[in-house]
């Protein structure tokens, strides 16, 4: 019997290739589609680009600085006060809490996860800056100007959408330290315990080192959710395109400012300025995913 | 002394852990809370029976919104699905290679792309030559998002069903493919189908990938090639809005949502976790 070529296996084979090479194929078209439109732009303002704080649709002048500013402050703000809270709640569901509990609040931290980025954003108009904007309006009134917090009180701006990022984004970074604190041998931490030490010092010297590179990696990759982070963060950061001086100040970041202003932008080197914009966020969040996983994965091995 | 201190430092972390905790997952109740509560409150029959009322008039619904995302959704659900399955299928099935690896890193990198970025793709790739915002491109923007996520834990699935299977096929002499489809897949279809539902419950509430595709609309349209109205796009809309009206159908429409999609979750997890619980 001689092997035929349009058998079921070829013709399986085939498919199961051509959906692989749909999977690649889709990755540089989405790189060459956003280098390609926003080609006017960059041929336009060069590298200049990234470092020009003006952004003037009516002159025609473009620059990224204020978002690439307002990116990057909304999401370190929120990834640094992220990281005790990720490790305690980590902590607290793998050792401090009864296993049924652990498992429920496990659970709980997944569904955060699961709610839609514009309820957030909805939650964070109504109920989250009306007491962002009270806190505000209390240390202008009583504390002198300190610098960063200071500032007309909006509600709208930089400090809500640091908050709303955080509580958007520690879901991600518990999901991987708990599984990181799993794996942490149980023999190492009955060990520490034989030798008289307290569950703090168990934590401290055995939990915490074992879980270095996991923990570090689980928070870059929750930074990298928080750099793309869009619905909410444009509802809440209230669409300036200056550069942002305080923790109060209206903003915007790239994901934000694109939004925006992409339905509305005439003339090309507008929209291949925002499209720009996107393959700058794009290669951000590539780079900070990339470094994130490489460090996750040093530790499964 | 020394063992004093010891036990302080361990009681003032232990407190200090317990409140942080509590602390995180207070957000929780807020959010649903707030949105359960202020939803509830203006939920009507009305709600999923009519199309938005104009401004100023009390009353309407969302119902071209619902009608809207389901159009969108099967969109994304025809080309994500099977793409998605197959490429699942591939990873589980073929030995570790060069081509392998590529896919993998294409996957995740994919996974990682901020959802406004898939938004600009869609506007490039189906806005620009169809001069139109259409509810297909809103359908393909989706996609996108979708793909990853279906090949990743469709994968994850099939991994689990036991090799003696697939050897006890290939031994019979059936051939591959009916060894693929029939056999791994087949045992692994309930945690596949989960897998699917969640994808589907993350992409229900995007909305970034529409604002530039899909665009909204006021109007009931079940047009593939016109703009259409969406749920999570209502939402914003209408919560970005001046009018009371509309803040309160957009507490109704995010009631829907969350609803739905939690309701999704909590369902297709407790199927995954019960078939990993029988297999392990």
């Amino acid at each position: 019997m001689k092997p035929r070529l349009l058998s079921g296996d070829n013709i399986f084979r085939l498919a199961l290739f051509l959906s692989t090479l749909c999977i690649v194929g889709l990755l540089f078209l989405i790189f060459i589609l956003l280098l390609f439109h926003s080609w006017p732009s960059i041929r336009n303002f060069g590298l200049s680009f990234i470092w020009t704080g003006e952004w003037d649709p009516v002159n025609d002048k473009f620059g990224a600085l204020p978002f690439i500013a307002g990116t990057l402050i909304t999401s370190f703000g929120a990834i640094i006060i992220l990281i005790p809270f990720s490790l305690a709640t980590s902590l607290f569901i793998r050792e401090y809490s009864p296993t049924a509990l652990g498992k429920i609040i496990s659970h709980m931290v997944d569904l955060l996860a699961a709610i839609p980025s514009v309820i957030y954003g909805m939650w964070g108009i109504f109920f989250l800056v009306p007491i962002v904007r009270k806190l505000e309006l209390v240390i202008v009134m009583n504390l002198p100007a300190i610098p960063l917090v200071t500032g007309p009180p909006y509600g709208v701006g930089l400090l809500s959408s640091i908050v709303i990022l955080l509580i958007m984004t520690i879901p991600y970074s518990i999901s991987i330290t708990r599984d990181v604190m799993e794996q942490v041998p149980t023999d190492l931490k009955e060990g520490a315990f034989a030798l008289g030490s307290t569950k703090w010092t168990m934590v401290r010297k055995i939990i915490i080192p074992y879980c270095k590179n996991g923990i570090i990696g689980g928070t870059t990759l929750a930074l990298g959710r928080a750099l793309g982070e869009t619905m909410a963060v444009t509802m809440v950061i209230g669409n300036s395109t200056n550069i942002p001086k305080t923790l109060f100040d209206p903003a915007n970041t790239i994901a934000s400012i694109i939004a925006n202003e992409f339905n509305e932008a005439g003339g090309t080197l507008y929209v291949s300025s925002l499209i720009q914009l996107g393959l700058l966020l794009f290669l951000i969040s590539l780079g900070i995913n990339t470094i994130g996983r490489i460090i996750v994965h040093k530790t499964r091995i | 002394m020394k063992m004093n201190l010891q036990k302080i430092s361990d009681r003032i972390a232990t407190a200090a852990i317990y409140i942080m905790a509590l602390v995180t997952v207070l957000p929780l109740f807020l959010v649903v809370g707030y949105i359960v509560f202020y939803g509830f409150k203006h939920l009507s029959f009305e709600l999923i029976t009519r199309n938005p009322a104009p401004v100023g008039e009390e009353g309407g619904g969302v119902l071209n919104g619902i009608v809207g995302s389901g159009i969108i959704l099967m969109i994304s659900m025809a080309i994500g699905i099977p793409i998605g399955l197959l490429g699942g299928l591939y990873l589980a099935d073929s030995p570790d290679g060069k081509w392998k690896h590529i896919i993998r890193l294409s996957v995740e990198i994919l996974q990682g792309i901020p959802s406004i970025v898939i938004g600009i793709i869609g506007y490039i790739l189906i806005v620009l030559p169809m001069h139109r915002f259409s509810a297909v491109a809103g359908g393909v923007a989706l996609s996108m998002i979708m793909l990853p996520i279906i090949v990743v834990s469709t994968e994850e699935v099939l991994r689990m069903v036991p090799v003696e299977l697939r050897e006890a096929g290939i031994a019979l002499g059936m051939p591959r493919w009916r060894v693929n489809l029939f056999v791994v897949l087949r045992t692994g279809l309930g945690g596949v189908i989960s897998g699917i539902l969640l994808s589907l419950s993350r992409v229900a509430g995007e909305t970034a990938p529409l604002l530039f595709t899909a665009l909204g609309s006021q109007f009931f349209s079940f047009k593939l090639d016109r703009p259409i109205a969406a749920l999570p796009l209502q939402i914003f809309n209408y919560s970005i809005s001046p009018y009371p009206e509309w803040h309160s159908l957009g507490f109704a429409a995010s009631f829907l949502l969350l609803i739905g999609i939690l309701a999704i979750n909590i369902i297709t997890r407790t199927v995954i976790e019960r078939m990993n619980y029988k297999n392990g």
